[in-house]
């Protein structure tokens, strides 16, 4: 194409009526929203409970959260593609059992932690290829699943099963400083290099851009030449990967596996990521959102822990009342871009 | 019929393709050449969207020969074909609205640096290219800020931006207003200049012979002819598309003619005072009588739908009354408005009429199914009698009442989404564009049942942007321009098409 003389003409308002209705921060409302949530929280805290001041309540924060971080970072690259994974619960629980019988057994620990890694990873691809191939709904296919990976897990075993391999403990002693007085967990470091890592392949990367668009308009996408499927199955594969790596911080947060631990983690992982802006339709959010939605579930907690003389049943109830509200938000934000 | 200088960039000859029962292509050539704009022109099912398909790799032939710059080329998928240099740009624009301007342009081939992508340099190149199509846009918005004719040209600009020989543009101006389609215009003749062929596909005549040099017409699956768009008057063209003399067209005109004296003594079915919607359409007075044909005229986005909507219930008014048969009701749903008989057939026909995966049959017996209520199914012998005598009295093709909705042509499932309404034997019969889309034959049909309906004593309420249309069928026409009804007039001999074009430009009442 020979370059040709630039003119434009659109400029011209009565030419174009229906151009420019752009508000330029229309998709950070959510997020911002949610920061604003939180700090309004942080800041009851602070007026309202002694000590609430003290660096640790928001270091212990990621300590305490760090399993449901690195299960939301999964989830928000699945719920970006308009899909949703409900098997990371039970995939949770499955490494947490395999991971404490293998080492109970005495597989080297270099070998296990790869391994159910993995494995985590091939449980998503598969559900990620039934649901591209066979055009099956991701609710359905993960649903399946999740009963799958359940059963296997109390198949396995039914009981807690505690963990005494020296590099597990000694991981789990692990405590890393940060400043003068305060030191987290080597899992918290670990959730947040994952979110770390998921916001820079979002962002950079046209695996990650792929996803946005995939979200946007699956049909488009294909139409577009985009690797769909490629795409598709890899945000499951991911998925698959963050749940089993929750599990492995998890068996070393606690030292030990058990075929219960993570029931429900999948619902506050979608809820994390819809607190966090991220639009359930697909196509909209950032990472960094779901990690502000993680911290919004774990300064409840916190706060309650702090109140002293509240059920901890409180922290359901309030997280129910900010999903509507986050939902009825992103509908109103989501109408007004339209 | 002449032919450009330069060796064509896409011959296709003795093209063949043939589906189950169907030759959809049989024998068809067809050339594109190197800094034209080329019409392909047909009926529905005349074989224009599967060469196209064909074109695109959606579909592979089953015979002929495709030359590509003359090198004969096989394309096997779309992607295959974008590599070629054949792009195609679709009416519904196929990008992702959330994303940017700029990426809906680059997405899959984003420039990068060590896997990671260069924002700025992307965005720059986006605005550069933007330019050079005349079109000033902030590339890092999202694109479901701009209207659908900014992001067609979107479309058009990752098109020729991918691979600029051959751009196909499949009916891209139905869904945008005059002067988008100009800018669309503008757009397309920068390309030609720069030596891109350019395949069009439109049903808009007019707009056929102000952009295109040359013609294909094609019917039945076969190839009519090859013509250069100035020496083909439009009447012959519109012969040769549908292949017999313009008999409906001119029978219409006289039917018409007469039943516009009709309706003065007929007593009114439906009055509309004052009624109006916030924000949708300014109060508005009209009355619509028995056996009367009431045209809707106005541009896109001049509230004729938001007005058809509120008659039907759809949107609830929230001022003014309304009164059917003498009596004043308040339409809360469409529900009600179809218990008084009023039908609605909606200009969206895709998203909000047809149902794809059903059968026609069960699509056309939806409406008479729900309004007698699901507790008294409709017996089966029943329904093959209704479906039979509509899909001949309308000659809905293929006469086959089991074929899934969405396998039919456009105007086809038109037609089916008219039968649906006419079975509950409507009053009253709101059509909203319902010849949009589809071809000369199909429309003509449509515009006589229209006429006959008329006849039979139902009153239509008719919404056309085709001010042709609107005039040959309408007994009074109401004009509306920026959803305010400016005008209400009886269609007799003063009245033309200027006459309107005066009110909707002007605004003016008198």
């Amino acid at each position: 194409m020979t370059v040709m003389s630039p003119q434009p003409v659109t400029t011209d308002p009565a030419i174009n009526p229906r151009r420019r209705v752009y508000r330029p921060n229309t998709k950070y409302i959510p997020i911002l929203a949610t920061l604003a949530l939180l700090l309004v929280m942080y800041l009851g805290g602070l007026v309202n409970y002694e000590n609430f001041d003290q660096p640790s309540v928001v270091v212990n924060l990621f300590r305490d959260n760090a399993v449901l971080l690195a299960v939301a970072v999964g989830m928000t690259f699945v719920i970006l593609t308009g899909g949703i994974d409900l098997s990371v619960g039970a995939v949770i629980s499955l490494t947490t059992t395999l991971t404490a019988t293998l080492l109970q057994g005495g597989w080297p620990p270099l070998l296990v932690l790869p391994l159910v890694l993995i494995l985590g990873a091939l449980l998503g691809a598969g559900m990620g290829a039934v649901i591209h191939y066979f055009r099956v709904e991701p609710f359905i296919a993960t649903l399946a699943g999740l009963f799958l990976a359940r059963g296997l897990a109390l198949f396995i075993n039914q009981e807690s099963i505690p963990i005494r391999d020296e590099l597990w403990t000694t991981l789990s002693d692990m405590r890393i400083p940060l400043g003068e007085t305060t030191k987290t967990t080597l899992t918290a470091i670990v959730a947040l290099v994952a979110v770390l890592i998921a916001a820079a392949v979002l962002a950079w990367t046209r695996f990650g851009r792929n996803v946005y668009a995939i979200g946007g308009s699956a049909d488009s996408a294909l139409l577009m030449g985009l690797p769909v499927a490629r795409t598709r199955i890899a945000v499951y594969t991911i998925s698959g990967f963050c749940a089993a790596l929750g599990g492995v911080l998890y068996t070393i947060n606690s030292t030990s596996g058990h075929a219960l631990q993570g029931t429900g983690t999948e619902l506050d992982a979608i809820a994390s990521c819809v607190i966090g802006g991220v639009l359930l339709t697909g196509g909209a959010g950032y990472v960094f959102g779901s990690l502000l939605g993680v911290m919004v579930f774990g300064l409840i907690t916190t706060i309650i822990n702090f109140q002293g003389d509240l059920n901890a049943a409180w922290t359901r109830i309030v997280v129910g009342v900010l999903l509507f509200g986050f939902i009825v938000l992103q509908r109103l934000v989501t109408r007004r871009t339209r | 019929m002449g032919e450009p200088a330069t060796d064509p960039v896409l011959e296709m000859t003795g093209i063949r393709k043939v589906f189950p029962g169907v030759v959809a292509l049989d024998g068809v050539d067809f050339r594109l050449y190197p800094g034209e704009v080329h019409a392909l022109m047909g009926e529905n099912g005349a074989g224009k969207s599967t060469l196209i398909k064909v074109l695109t790799g959606v579909y592979e032939i089953d015979g002929g020969d495709i030359r590509l710059g003359g090198e004969q080329v096989r394309i096997a998928g779309p992607l295959a074909a974008q590599k070629a240099g054949i792009s195609t740009v679709y009416q519904e624009v196929n990008l992702c609205t959330n994303l940017t301007v700029a990426e809906n342009i680059f997405i899959g081939r984003e420039p990068r640096a060590f896997g990671k992508i260069r924002w700025g340099v992307m965005r720059k190149r986006a605005a550069e290219l933007l330019k050079r199509l005349d079109l000033d846009l902030d590339v890092s918005a999202p694109l479901s800020t701009y209207s659908l004719a900014i992001q067609q040209m979107v479309a058009i600009a990752r098109a020729v931006d991918i691979s600029a020989r051959v751009l196909i543009l499949d009916e891209p101006t139905s869904s945008l207003d005059a002067s988008e389609v100009e800018q669309l215009f503008r757009v397309m003749r920068r390309l030609k200049d720069d030596g891109v062929a350019i395949l069009f596909v439109s049903h808009f005549l007019d707009q056929i012979y102000e952009i295109s040099d040359r013609l294909t017409v094609l019917r039945n699956g076969q190839l009519i002819g090859e013509y250069r768009t100035a020496e083909l008057p439009q009447v012959q063209l519109v012969e040769k598309m549908i292949g017999k003399e313009l008999a409906t067209l001119e029978s219409l005109e006289d039917k018409a003619q007469r039943s516009r004296t009709r309706s003065a003594t007929a007593a009114p079915i439906l009055q509309a005072k004052g009624i109006g919607r916030t924000g949708a359409i300014a109060p508005f007075d009209l009355t619509i009588h028995e056996g009367e044909v009431v045209g809707l005229a106005g541009l896109l986005g001049s509230g004729r739908t938001e007005l058809a909507r509120l008659l039907f219930g759809a949107d609830k008014a929230d001022q003014g009354e309304l009164s059917i048969d003498g009596k004043p009701v308040t339409l809360r749903d469409p529900q009600m408005a179809m218990k008084r008989g009023i039908a609605f057939s909606s200009e969206n026909r895709r998203t909000e009429g047809i149902i794809g995966d059903l059968s026609v049959r069960e699509n056309i017996i939806l409406a008479l199914q729900a309004a007698r209520g699901w507790t008294r199914p409709i017996p089966r012998r029943k329904q093959d009698e209704i479906v039979d005598k509509y899909v001949k009295a309308l000659s809905i093709r293929p006469a086959d009442p089991e074929r899934p909705v969405r396998n039919l042509s456009g105007g086809n499932q038109q037609k089916v989404l008219l039968a649906r309404w006419l079975i509950t034997e409507p009053r009253l019969l709101i059509i909203d564009e319902p010849t949009r889309g589809i071809d000369v034959g199909a429309k003509a049909e449509i515009q006589k049942l229209v006429a006959e309906l008329s006849d039979g004593g139902m009153a239509v309420l008719f919404v056309s942007a085709e001010l042709e249309e609107v005039l040959r069928l309408s007994h009074k026409i109401a004009v509306l321009r920026d959803r305010r009804l400016v005008e209400e007039l009886d269609n007799t001999a003063g009245v033309d098409a200027d006459r309107i074009m005066q009110t909707i430009a002007s605004g003016a009442t008198s």
